[in-house]
């Protein structure tokens, strides 16, 4: 049997044991991306010796007698856009192609600290700009359950790897759903922390308000696990919040009591597969029998979320993207004679054409005379839609819905059309506008056995009640156990 | 409900497009220049449904933890090495970046 047959969750309890050594649990993943990865194209880059080098020396240490990390040598694939040292890190842009960085992400470190072993860097859309990481520069990822479908994105590549068994569990990014749709659409676990609990230190950026890094898993344990390794507090980030962490994993099998759940009627509005309902009303219902207390709840504002992302969004991005000038580092024209020649034509060059699109949306939504037509009047229906949550969360501990309106769509499906895409994010916008934590679990299967995901959503620094919920439901179902046939 | 960005609304016109394209320095071919056009005026059409709402008393909410005046010790930290900050550079001579001529002559 192979090592990657276990649940991320048991396989990190056995490690932590030593039951499992960690060059065991690494040698089976590395072996499953070799039979697999040529259909999935998950990976971007897999640094086997390194991986075993680390898995070598946790198994020594642990020999040793010294006390071992949480992660206990548990293997991590991360997605491309958070620096490692010294390893190509390229944001899914060939604008970053040659780029090294020359130091780790916040969450890098806080990973090594752990104890874990980083398998290598995940296929994602450019700049984590779309859905199906059909805009990534480098390849199209393929969803393990169907290999003609989209995984999601923009943290496609790291879905797909925990979907096939190639990772345990992988890192994420998420600015309106990069990781709960993907986790979604692959049927397993994905979730974006309260923004500010994860630092955003060496996560290349896109959109800084709304950017949050977070944790996919196959179960939610390891989900738990891998949350409580690299949240906390980090200055370099000003807007990481001070506040402990605490230990998600010794409390995540205690039952919530008297749990109550909010059903918010908007996000079963129109536009949802009928077979996606089905999926999560039963799954809400299964929360009735464990004696939860489920009541509607309204989110008035929600209709206007893919607006104000749309807007607020690509603002963001427009700026922070201004970085990549040919200069410092990434892509430079060979072509220019004038400074600003050379800036344009190297950002032309570089950019894919969602990117462009983004720069430009931004770049318009910020101009004289426009400002406030649109960014600042994005930024006031921000507050509207976080003063829904407010209200919301006054009378519930929980929202739960769907992560999507359908199942994994077909690659190529939405590609030209660009506004057919923004739309597949319509339920989970809103939490990284309101800054909120959400988690997605599977839920069940369409009849063309693709995954349907359970979105819940919580209150600002709720994730142990999140995690506890997803973790209730979780025990009363099996879907965690299914696995595609292809892994 | 959704245009499909199929019809041109020329809510951003080609001369529009090469303004933002201006000022975010950013170098466009002419299929580029026609297709944004196309999609960018889809999406402006989307988002105009902002204006169903007054908002006119509603504060702008920049970011999601509303943090003012994040201060640290004004004490000397090591920053990176001149080698590696210059190392993922497209042109250096090992210690600047190289640009082209910034002064006309």
């Amino acid at each position: 049997m192979s090592l990657c047959d276990l649940s991320a969750g048991t396989l990190w309890r056995k490690l932590q044991s030593g039951e499992v050594t960690a060059v065991a649990a690494t040698t089976d993943y590395l072996n499953a991306i070799t039979q697999f990865d040529g259909q999935v194209a998950a990976f971007l880059h897999v640094d086997r010796d390194t991986a075993l080098a680390q898995a070598t020396n946790l198994d020594a240490k642990r020999s040793r007698g010294e006390p071992v990390g949480l992660m206990a040598g548990l293997p991590v694939a991360i997605k491309d856009v958070l620096c490692i040292k010294g390893e190509p890190t390229t944001c899914g842009s060939k604008m970053l192609q040659n780029f090294r960085p020359p130091y780790d992400a916040h969450v890098i470190e806080k990973l090594r600290a752990a104890d874990a072993v980083l398998l290598g860097h995940t296929n994602m859309d450019e700049f984590a700009m779309g859905s199906s990481s059909e805009n990534s520069a480098y390849q199209v990822t393929h969803n393990p359950w169907d290999l003609s479908r989209t995984p999601g994105g923009s943290s496609s590549g790291s879905a797909a790897a925990v979907a096939a068994r190639m990772a345990p569990v992988s890192l994420g990014s998420d600015t309106g759903g990069s990781i709960r749709q993907p986790a979604g659409l692959c049927g397993i676990v994905g979730m974006k922390p309260t923004y500010g609990r994860v630092s955003r230190y060496g996560l290349i950026a896109y959109a800084s308000s709304l950017d949050q890094v977070g944790p996919f898993s196959t179960d939610v344990t390891a989900a738990a696990a891998l949350l409580e390794a690299i949240a906390g507090h980090d200055p370099r980030d000003s807007t990481s919040v001070n506040q402990p962490v605490p230990s998600y994993t010794s409390t995540l099998d205690q039952p919530l009591q008297g749990l109550k759940i909010g059903v918010a009627k908007e996000f079963f509005a129109e536009g949802l597969d009928a077979e996606i309902e089905q999926a999560v009303r039963t799954a809400i219902d299964v929360y009735r029998g464990l004696g939860a207390d489920v009541r509607e709840v309204s989110l008035p504002h929600s209709k206007y979320s893919i607006a104000t992302y749309y807007l607020i969004a690509p603002s963001e991005a427009s700026s922070n993207l201004s970085r990549y000038d040919g200069v410092h580092y990434g892509h430079r024209t060979e072509s220019a004679t004038s400074l600003n020649e050379m800036y344009a034509a190297s950002r032309g060059e570089a950019f894919g054409p969602e990117v462009k699109r983004r720069i430009m949306l931004g770049t318009y939504a910020l101009s004289s005379g426009y400002y406030d037509q649109y960014y600042v009047k994005a930024l006031r229906v921000r507050r509207l839609i976080r003063e829904d949550f407010d209200k919301a969360f006054a009378d519930v501990d929980i929202i739960a819905g769907p992560v999507t309106p359908t199942a994994a769509f077909k690659i190529g499906e939405k590609s030209d059309n660009p506004l057919g895409m923004y739309l597949a994010d319509v339920y989970t916008i809103s939490a990284n506008l309101a800054g909120i934590p959400g988690i997605s679990v599977p839920c069940g299967f369409t009849p063309a056995g693709l995954p349907i995901g359970l979105q819940l959503l919580a209150a600002p620094f709720q994730e142990e009640r999140l995690l506890r919920a997803a973790r209730m439901y979780e025990r009363e179902t099996d879907w965690v156990t299914r696995k595609p046939a292809l892994a | 409900m959704v245009s499909d960005g199929a019809n041109n609304t020329m809510a951003f016109p080609r001369e529009t497009v090469l303004k933002v394209a201006s000022l975010a320095r950013l170098q466009l071919t002419p299929e580029e220049v026609d297709l944004f056009a196309t999609q960018l005026g889809a999406t402006l059409d989307y988002v105009a449904r902002l204006d169903e709402l007054d908002v006119s008393n509603v504060e702008p909410m920049v970011h999601a933890i509303e943090l003012t005046n994040v201060l640290r010790d004004d004490v000397l930290v090591p920053s990176l090495p001149r080698h590696d900050a210059v190392a993922n550079a497209p042109k250096t001579d090992g210690k600047y970046f190289l640009v082209p001529a910034i002064l006309e002559s």
